[in-house]
C-alpha cells in the first residue's frame, strides 16, 4: 500500500546540504530554515552536523536556538580567524576590559582628590591616596587558562574590526 | 609500536604516522585533550582546519580548538560565546560608570576652579 505521509516538499538547509530527506523529526529543520543556508553551512564546516546533533540532543529544546545561535557564531568567527576563533576576540575584550579598570581607577582618584579639595578647601592637597577599590568592582572575567592567550592573540590581531561584537544572535 | 601513537591515533585506534598531524598537538600523556576536541569538532574537521594553516600557528589554533571545545563542553548552550556576552556586559558596565564619573570630576573641577 501506498504510504500516506506526503514528501516533504521543503527540506531544512541541513538536509539540503547533507542531500537527505528532511523529516518531520529533524532536529534540525526548526533551527536551519531553508532560506538560511549558510548558517548551517558554517556550522557544518566547523563542528560537522553529527556533533551538532549530539549538541542539540544534550539540550533542553526550549534552548536550541541560543544553542544554535552560539554554535553559529563561533563558527563564523572561527572561520575568519581559524588560529584563535572566539580566544581572539575574549583576550581582545579581557585586553579592553583591564584598560577600562585602569582608566577608572584614575578617574576615581582624580574625583577623590578633587572631592578633598572642595571640602578641604586647599587647590592642591598634592595627596596620593588612590582608590583600588575600582579595580574589584569589575573583576575580569575568564580565569588564569587565558593568560597566556592575552599577549599572543592581541600581537596577532590588531585588526580587532573582524571581531564583529554586535553581531551575537541572540542579544 | 602502539605505545609510540600519539592520543588521537590511540583514541581512533589507527596507526600513528611520522606525517600524523595530529601528533604535535594532541600528545598520548594528555589523553583527555584530545577527547575534548574530538566530541566538539570531530578529528576529520579539526585535522582540515590545521592542515589548512602555516606550522606555526598549529600549536596556538590547537590551543584554542581545545579550550573552545572545554568551554562547549561545560556550558553545552552558549560554549565560550557565553563569556563574549559576560564581558561586553562587563565593558559596557564599566564604560557607563567612566562616563559618569569623568561628568563628576568636570562638575568638581568647575567647582574648585571656581567656588
Amino acid at each position: 500500500m501506498r504510504s500516506r505521509e506526503p514528501r516533504s516538499t521543503c527540506s531544512c538547509a541541513a538536509c539540503k546540504l547533507l542531500k537527505r530527506r528532511c523529516g518531520p523529526n529533524c532536529i534540525f529543520a526548526p533551527y536551519f530554515r531553508s532560506d538560511e543556508p549558510k548558517k548551517f553551512a558554517i556550522v557544518h564546516k566547523v563542528f560537522g552536523a553529527s556533533n551538532v546533533s549530539k549538541i542539540l540532543i544534550e539540550v533542553p529544546e526550549e534552548q536550541r536556538e541560543d544553542t544554535v545561535n552560539s554554535l553559529a557564531y563561533e563558527a563564523e568567527v572561527r572561520l575568519r580567524d581559524p588560529v584563535y576563533g572566539c580566544i581572539g576576540a575574549i583576550a581582545l575584550l579581557q585586553r579592553k576590559m583591564v584598560e577600562l579598570q585602569h582608566d577608572l581607577a584614575l578617574a576615581r582618584a582624580r574625583l577623590a582628590l578633587y572631592a578633598a579639595t572642595c571640602s578641604a578647601g586647599i587647590a592642591n592637597t598634592g595627596s596620593d591616596r588612590f582608590n583600588m577599590t575600582a579595580l574589584a568592582e569589575f573583576p575580569v572575567a575568564c580565569g588564569g587558562i587565558m593568560d597566556g592567550f592575552s599577549q599572543t592573540c592581541y600581537e596577532l590581531n590588531q585588526d580587532a574590526h573582524m571581531y564583529d561584537f554586535t553581531q551575537i544572535p541572540y542579544i | 609500536m602502539g605505545s609510540g601513537r600519539c592520543a588521537a591515533c590511540r583514541y581512533l585506534r589507527r596507526k600513528c604516522t611520522d606525517d600524523c598531524i595530529l601528533s604535535p598537538y594532541f600528545p598520548s600523556n594528555n589523553p583527555q585533550r584530545f577527547v575534548s576536541v574530538h566530541r566538539i569538532y570531530g578529528a576529520s574537521n579539526v585535522s582540515k582546519l590545521l592542515q589548512r594553516l602555516p606550522t606555526h600557528l598549529r600549536a596556538e589554533a590547537a590551543d584554542s580548538l581545545y579550550y573552545e571545545a572545554q568551554c562547549r563542553l561545560e556550558d553545552r548552550v552558549y560554549g565560550c560565546v557565553g563569556l563574549i556576552f559576560l564581558l561586553q556586559q562587563q565593558i559596557h558596565a564599566a564604560e557607563s560608570q567612566l562616563i559618569k564619573t569623568q561628568a563628576e570630576i568636570a562638575v568638581m573641577k568647575s567647582q574648585v576652579q571656581h567656588p
